[in-house]
């Protein structure tokens, strides 16, 4: 056990993983720098330094840094994984999914349905997610309902360096392609983490905090945002579930309905924009499922339909926080 | 490299196979017993034999939606194929995938694709599986044309060429991209002129004769495999048939498909070859074509006898565990 | 001159920071005896039962149900019944939170110590006297003993260990069987500098006990058997297979919950530190190899009980039915808690500190 931070869980996870299987090689822009050029090799170790220090004990052979071309290095990755490897490939800003998106989700995620189950496609690919870093609207969004739509891929985003390095793992471990969502802004959260590894289960939702008047279902980041919130409604007597999902597809939507049962309330945060976004297909689930449970309108806090901003001040305007989900709570309680 | 007398008959089998198989598959889809879409490859046939005669264990290769020529010459049973191409259980996919997304993953044929040009980049990938892997095999991709000009496919010729993994890009032009010409779409006429831009080697050869390409393609895989670094090859040649079945072909010039079944029919060009160099028997070729004949007879009849896949098809196999 | 004592919010545990009044069990007013239970307490890893540390009246209750207070918060006095009501407003006035003068004991931290070549966690507490070392059971660790380590250090050194394939010590479990663990355990003692010790052993923790005492029985001052396994002729495997197969919290839950005569007392947290435990490389298979050298043993009579051996056991354990004590003995101690599960000395912790303690130095 010792104090890591979620950049340090994830690329301790890396090179735990390469030094088991040979099969598992990594491949992304930039993901050790210096290809090509005069000086340093691993030069960056990632744009935001996630892959520090693989190139050095795995070589280029098993580190490949590529061109700008995701459609090539993405497809390459898909290709790769059924032809007896186990890649992982990053796609540096998920923004960046249109150029790549083919290969993603007609490729990879169809692979094994049309070939008749002939074949699995043990693919991994990270991405960052999320608003905050004034990176503007090309560079923060988060985007991970467009996944979780398509059926054959799985999607996962960790909430903090814990689970960070158990679900990275089993993304790495797991035979279907899955798409891993790092938020940029908890690269340096910091929490107490085993060294030893170990497999967090897919579709197995995390209860953070009990809490008997409102479910609060929460994505990423926005797991923090809620539990602040949570605390400051604890205050006003106002006890909130606090439940992180984990992994998007598969959906433990049974943890989240039996929680609803219990507290006929329901607010889902969700960084995404509103229309069609996570926090929709949870709220349409919840209200088949649990109509009979629910004694107010379900509520979700989105960012608003709109790009997100490049000024401080917009920017904070656009991603949810404490004030909005306290202000949900409190509605929902007010309704019923 | 002389090719022995099996060699020739074996050829010779492979591109009557293919041949029958897909006017079974014409008639069978006049007759409307095949669901969706075919593409077939008819007039084609000395490319995909020529090319995959040189591919065995340890090879990969990736096809258009114009692709059994290339399964059954990379050797996945005709039985299955037809049966996936009538969708029926038993079908090399299981019913699942069709005529469009036909493969045989375990045996290194990574499927026909629906996305023109989808398998270049898969094939960087496999290519990349056999560097890791320290082994000699090569990474081979069927591109048309048309899929000559989507973006994933010169993205995956310099990426092949960055990483220096064994690719062979095989464009097979038969100078329609659907409705369109190639003089339209390909600004520089020749694909293979593209070789040298994306920091790789281009042949170009003739793909009517099944000699020229079993040797020029020879080659050119024989250095891949040797040097591990990529190389571009482009066929010309001509599909006899629409882009699919029930294309009218309008866009085609007058004449020109009862010119190409005269001049242009790799079969009938070999079997003059073989023949006038009294390298086989007419007679040996005619019990070829009815042995063909009679296992496209019976592997159409497997296919309107097999079921359709079961209900629970429909859930199966979208992951490998959820 | 009245004595007032001060009723006080426990720290149970190393990560417990404040607890919440969950019921009060007396009422205001009411005469008390040392020992009572007074007041139900709920913290993030489990809901216990406060004692009162003296006898005399209990007197303003300073908190309600559903209230929260930080560790060493006055809760309540208890005095004698002629304490006037001036007297027990300048105590509670002039009462702070001594944060620093909590016991030594509480503030330990565990460390990790080589014993025979492999790496084991360890908490030790309290110093002087004949150490009492703590045993815990299959799937557990030395945070089982959170409610019994703080009390029995306040009278001698106590040493509470993850067993090999447990909390943070190592997965290698060797053989797997209670003699190999007691050989970790005597290790331990040897790297502790340990010469001779009471040893306090929960369910399989109890049976590594008794194996140390039938192979090294000079280190052995004497074995408190808590829930201890083996000791009949059948042994129940079904809760360590159910234990073994659970993986999901939903799992879990009623597994965690037979552990306890009140299925309440399974918390979140608790659910979620076992399931992180076993999600650790190597704990399955660590856990797997104990097991089945159970299964392996589930015939064979153990032997005989050392002479200094005291047995407490809850009536109304599911995991290890009571009915096994039908063998033992008659000449050994033996104390039935009523209304206790297999977890006694998390569920009666009081009882259970006073049966050790009383053991441990009345010889």
């Amino acid at each position: 056990m010792s104090i890591k931070s979620y950049r340090q869980a994830i690329n301790e996870t890396l090179f735990e993983e390469m030094r088991r299987d040979e099969r598992v090689v990594i491949m992304g822009e930039d993901i050790a720098g210096g290809a090509g050029c005069a000086g340093e090799d691993d030069a960056w170790g990632g744009p935001l330094g996630v892959t520090a220090g693989l190139v050095g004990e795995f070589g280029r052979g098993r580190v490949l840094d590529t061109p700008l071309s995701e459609a090539g290095f993405i497809g390459a990755a898909a290709g790769a994984a059924i032809s007896g490897m186990r890649p992982i490939a990053e796609l540096m800003f998920v923004d960046f999914f249109g150029v790549c998106f083919d290969a993603i989700y007609n490729q990879a995620a169809k692979f094994r349905y049309m070939f008749g189950g002939g074949v699995s496609c043990p693919l991994v690919i990270r991405t960052t997610i999320g608003a905050g870093m004034r990176t503007a609207a090309q560079h923060s969004q988060s985007l991970y309902s467009l996944f979780t739509h398509v059926p054959g891929l799985k999607c996962v985003a960790p909430s903090s360096p814990y689970e960070a390095k158990g679900l990275l793992a089993q993304a790495i471990a797991d035979d279907d392609p899955v798409i891993f969502f790092e938020h940029k802004l908890m690269y340096d959260m910091t929490e107490e983490v085993p060294d030893e590894r170990y497999l967090i289960p897919f579709g197995e939702a995390n209860i953070m905090r009990d809490g008997e008047h409102v479910t609060i279902v929460a994505i990423s980041r926005m797991v923090h945002v809620a539990l602040e919130a949570a605390e400051a409604l604890a205050g006003e007597g106002v006890e909130c579930e606090v439940i992180d999902p984990r992994s998007l597809s598969p959906l433990d939507a049974d943890t989240i309905i039996e929680s609803v049962e219990a507290t006929g309330r329901l607010v889902i945060v969700d960084e995404d924009t509103p229309r069609c976004s996570l926090a929709a297909d949870i709220a349409a689930t919840v209200a088949d499922e649990a109509f009979t449970a629910l004694t107010a309108p379900i509520k979700r806090v989105n960012a608003p339909h709109c790009p997100v901003p490049f000024t401080g001040a917009l920017e904070d305007l656009y991603i949810p926080n404490a004030a909005k989900v306290a202000a949900a709570v409190r509605a929902v309680m007010e309704a019923g | 490299m002389q090719l022995s007398r099996d060699d020739l008959l074996s050829a010779y089998r492979t591109m009557r196979v293919i041949r029958t198989f897909e006017e079974k598959v014409a008639e069978e889809f006049a007759a409307n017993n095949v669901p969706g879409f075919v593409h077939l490859s008819v007039g084609q046939e000395a490319s995909a034999v020529g090319v995959l005669a040189h591919l065995g264990d340890g090879d990969y290769v990736a096809t258009t939606h114009r692709g059994h020529g290339h399964c059954i010459a990379f050797g996945s049973d005709p039985r299955a194929m037809m049966l996936e191409i009538f969708g029926r259980d038993g079908g090399l996919c299981k019913g699942k995938g069709g005529s469009i997304h036909i493969a045989d993953v375990r045996r290194g044929m990574l499927g026909a694709n629906g996305i023109v040009g989808g398998g270049a980049p898969l094939c960087v990938g496999a290519a990349l599986a056999i560097k890791s892997r320290g082994e000699k095999g090569v990474a081979l991709v069927f591109i048309g044309d048309g899929a000559s000009n989507q973006g994933h496919v010169f993205e995956a010729m310099n990426l092949a060429a960055v990483w220096q993994v064994p690719v062979v890009f095989v464009y097979e032009n038969n100078h329609y991209a659907e409705s369109t010409g190639a003089d339209y779409a390909v600004a520089c006429r020749d694909l293979v002129k593209r070789a040298e831009g994306f920091g790789m080697t281009g042949t170009m050869i003739d793909g009517h004769d099944y000699f020229a390409v079993h040797a020029a393609a020879g080659e050119v895989i024989a250095q891949v495999r040797d040097s591990g670094k990529p190389a571009l090859i482009e066929i010309k040649l001509d599909r006899f048939r629409g882009h699919f079945e029930g294309d009218a072909q309008t866009y085609r010039g007058g004449g020109e498909i009862e010119r190409l079944w005269a001049e242009a029919d790799c079969l009938k060009i070999f079997t003059e070859k073989v023949t006038g160099a009294g390298l086989l028997e007419e007679s040996q070729l005619e019990a070829i074509n009815a042995e063909a004949a009679s296992l496209i007879d019976d592997c159409a009849a497997a296919a309107h006898a097999a079921p359709e896949p079961a209900p629970e098809a429909l859930l199966a196999d979208v992951y490998t565990s959820y | 001159m009245t004595t007032i004592t001060a009723l006080k919010m426990p720290k149970w545990g190393m990560a417990m920071t404040e607890g919440k009044i969950v019921d009060w069990l007396a009422e205001d007013g009411a005469q008390i005896e040392a020992g009572d239970e007074i007041l139900e307490v709920e913290t993030e890893k489990i809901t216990n039962v406060l004692e009162a540390p003296a006898s005399g009246v209990l007197r303003r209750r300073l908190a309600d149900d559903g209230d929260v207070r930080p560790i060493g918060a006055l809760l309540a006095v208890i005095c004698d019944p002629q304490t006037p009501d001036e007297e027990i407003d300048r105590f509670v006035d002039q009462f702070t939170i001594e944060e620093e003068a909590e016991q030594d004991v509480s503030e330990a931290e565990p460390e990790f110590v080589e014993a025979g070549g492999k790496r084991l966690r360890v908490l030790r507490m309290g110093d002087g006297g004949e150490p009492v070392v703590l045993v815990h059971g299959f799937g557990g660790d030395l945070k089982n003993w959170l409610f019994n380590q703080p009390a029995l250090a306040e009278g001698r050194q106590t040493v509470a260990l993850d067993l090999p394939g447990h909390g943070e010590s190592v997965k290698d479990v060797g053989a797997g069987t209670p003699d190999a663990l007691a050989g970790d355990l005597l290790a331990l003692l040897d790297a502790l500098d340990l010469a001779r010790v009471h040893v306090v052993g929960h369910s399989l923790g109890g049976m590594i006990g008794h194996a140390l005492a039938h192979t090294a029985p000079d280190r052995v001052a004497s074995l408190t058997l808590i829930g201890s396994r083996g000791l009949g002729t059948r042994v129940d495997l079904c809760y360590i297979d159910s234990f073994l197969a659970a993986n999901r919290r939903k799992e879990m839950k009623p597994v965690l919950a037979r552990l306890f005569a009140d299925s309440g007392l399974v918390s979140r947290d608790m659910i979620n530190e076992v399931l992180k435990f076993k999600r650790l490389d190597g704990v399955s298979a660590a856990l797997e190899k104990l097991a089945a050298a159970l299964r392996d043993e589930a015939g064979t009579p153990p032997p005989a009980l050392p002479a200094m051996t005291q047995i407490i056991w809850g009536t109304d354990d599911q995991v290890a039915p009571i009915s096994q004590l039908a063998g033992v003995d008659p000449a050994i101690t033996v104390h039935r808690l009523d209304g206790v599960g297999h977890m006694a000395h998390m569920e009666a912790a009081g009882a259970v500190n006073r049966l050790i303690e009383g053991f441990v130095t009345g010889e």
